[in-house]
């Protein structure tokens, strides 16, 4: 049974803290594409920047004296949620609105938001440095070790405190998202306009405040999802290389424009990434006595080497885009 | 005075122009029906009036008040409501959320005159939370008719609202654009099924090649040999 506590480990619990953190940011590309038709790069930049402004609000917390039982660095994370929102809607005010009144072609937004993504990549190493930084630079990581007193295991469930803290969250966000959508006016106005914004604009929709909104959305969740992957593992200022791809095959499996599907693809992405690294080789030791001698079972039997991890949303994306381009949601197609 | 006074209108697509001077003054209170051959510039002249196609030169009054190239998102503020002849109707949203972004610039309760939506179009109380998109082509219009008529307009302009629909749902929706009228809102609408439409027109206007051709009572045009064989089909 620890091998299949192992798996449990390995493969469920990995497989929804990273599902959850590409979920975060998929909801901000997917929503961001339906309101304004558009792919937005810099949103894999966005999130390392918020994951960078937790990271100072946490050393500023410390630095007064501040302790708390759950890790400073989420403690943090609302004040850096609302500010990575307020700087969307600064740049899209600054970059992306007055290309949207000229008229521009969606193909000018997307390379003004490669801009927008070299150019916060460059603000976050002036201030922190190329370095890793862990986020538990004065406190300890608390990590869970579960045994499973109804199956004979020796080994136990292992989860760290933010990955509980992200699953949580990540609920939340859900079930705050879906409320927003359905029930309030401004989340059915913007779906309204993500379905179709002329219409939207001669309904007398205040397709700015949509815009608004989209963006402090977007913003405030690509925060939370950064800092709560630099609190897992630890902050990289090239996080986003890492998680820009997933993130936007995440929104396209999931239907571009579509949140709940932007949803479902972050985790598919993120079990699809955890199954095709887990070692299969392991769950077969048990059953060595019945493997016949002249078949040998390799030691590693993954599906790919970890460190080619990347490929898998490559290898999504590409598949979805060939196959079917609407996503598995019916979105539109990019 | 007119409600609706636009004036020696000239406007076009890319810088060329599709009207060339056309006149369309409506009281308050009627039907005005637009007809005309394909590519008269029918509904060209409504988006003129609605701020979505700029007007190059002429001008265009409401109750009086230059409403000249106003955008469409302020012009809803003034009592005008637009439906457009294509997707028009938010596919993806419910029957019910469909008429409540109609009422996005309300701030009151707005459930009474969801109700009377209901009430002028009766199927569509069964279907409120389907989505729009899963209704037939007839309902789409009933839906956006309504959700124009969320904001209580004092104008609702109708772009081709019976285009594509079967003759037994066209008779329903001229009626329901009788009932609409009966209750105080001025209607300017361009019709394809121009017969129909003079029936029941107060004024119509017979366009052609961007410029006014006839304009008259509904009645004094179905008479009118002219127009009756070159517009009417004889």
């Amino acid at each position: 049974m620890n091998e299949f506590i192992f798996f449990l480990n390995k493969v469920v619990i990995d497989g929804s803290v990273i599902g959850g953190i590409y979920a975060l940011g998929a909801i901000g590309v997917t929503l961001i594409f339906g309101i304004l038709r558009f792919a937005h790069f810099a949103h894999g930049d966005m999130m390392t920047l918020g994951a960078g402004l937790s990271l100072a609000i946490a050393v500023v917390l410390s630095q007064a004296g501040l302790s708390t039982p759950l890790p400073l660095g989420f403690i943090a994370m609302p004040i850096a949620m609302a500010l990575t929102a307020a700087i969307a809607v600064g740049i899209d005010r600054i970059v992306y609105k007055p290309l949207r009144e000229a008229g521009a072609r969606p193909v000018v937004l997307v390379m003004a938001s490669v801009g927008v993504m070299l150019m916060i990549q460059g603000l976050v190493r002036f201030f922190a440095g190329s370095k890793m930084r862990s986020f538990y630079f004065s406190e300890r990581k608390d990590i869970f070790r579960i045994h499973l007193p109804f199956i004979a295991a020796h080994k136990p469930l292992v989860i760290a405190e933010p990955q509980i803290l992200l699953i949580i969250l990540t609920v939340a966000v859900v079930i705050a998202l879906h409320i927003f959508l359905t029930r309030t006016r401004d989340g059915k106005a913007m779906r309204a306009m993500s379905d179709n914004a002329d219409l939207a604009r001669i309904t007398g929709i205040d397709t700015a405040r949509v815009v608004r909104l989209t963006w402090i959305i977007g913003g405030a969740l690509a925060c939370a999802g950064g800092t709560m992957l630099s609190l897992d593992v630890v902050f990289k200022p090239d996080l986003s290389f890492n998680i820009l791809l997933p993130i936007f095959a995440a929104a396209i499996v999931g239907g571009i424009g579509k949140p709940y599907g932007a949803i479902a693809g972050g985790f598919l992405v993120g079990f699809s990434e955890t199954l095709a690294v887990f070692n299969w080789s392991i769950l077969l030791r048990p059953f060595k006595g019945y493997v016949p001698h002249w078949l040998h079972v390799p030691a590693n039997l993954s599906l790919i080497p970890t460190e080619y991890k990347i490929t898998v949303p490559f290898f999504i994306l590409i598949v979805v885009l060939i196959w079917r381009p609407t996503g598995l949601f019916k979105g539109r197609v990019i | 005075m007119s409600l609706l006074c636009a004036r020696n209108i000239h406007a076009g697509y890319g810088g060329i122009n599709i009207l060339n001077g056309v006149d369309i003054t409506l009281d308050s209170s009627k039907i005005g029906v637009v007809i005309g051959p394909n590519g008269a510039g029918k509904s060209t002249i409504l988006k003129a009036i609605f701020g979505l196609l700029k007007v190059g030169e002429g001008s265009v009054f409401l109750d009086g008040e230059d409403i000249t190239n106003e955008a469409p998102e302020h012009l809803v503020h003034r009592g005008l409501s637009f439906v457009p002849q294509e997707h028009n109707v938010f596919l993806t949203l419910s029957v019910q959320e469909n008429l409540e972004m109609g009422a996005f610039i309300r701030r009151d309760d707005y459930s009474a005159r969801i109700e009377y939506v209901y009430d002028i179009f009766k199927p569509l109380k069964a279907k409120r939370n389907q989505p729009a998109g899963e209704l037939s082509g007839g309902e789409r219009q009933m839906v956006a008719t309504g959700r124009a008529l969320m904001t209580e307009p004092s104008l609702l302009i109708l772009d081709e609202p019976t285009a594509g629909l079967s003759p037994l749902f066209m008779s329903g929706i001229f009626n329901r654009i009788l009932d609409i009228n009966t209750a105080g809102v001025t209607v300017l609408m361009v019709e394809q099924n121009a017969k129909q439409a003079l029936n029941i027109a107060h004024k119509g206007f017979v366009l052609a090649s961007g410029t006014n051709r006839f304009v008259g009572s509904g009645r004094a045009l179905l008479d009118n040999p002219e127009v009756a064989c070159c517009f009417l089909g004889g």
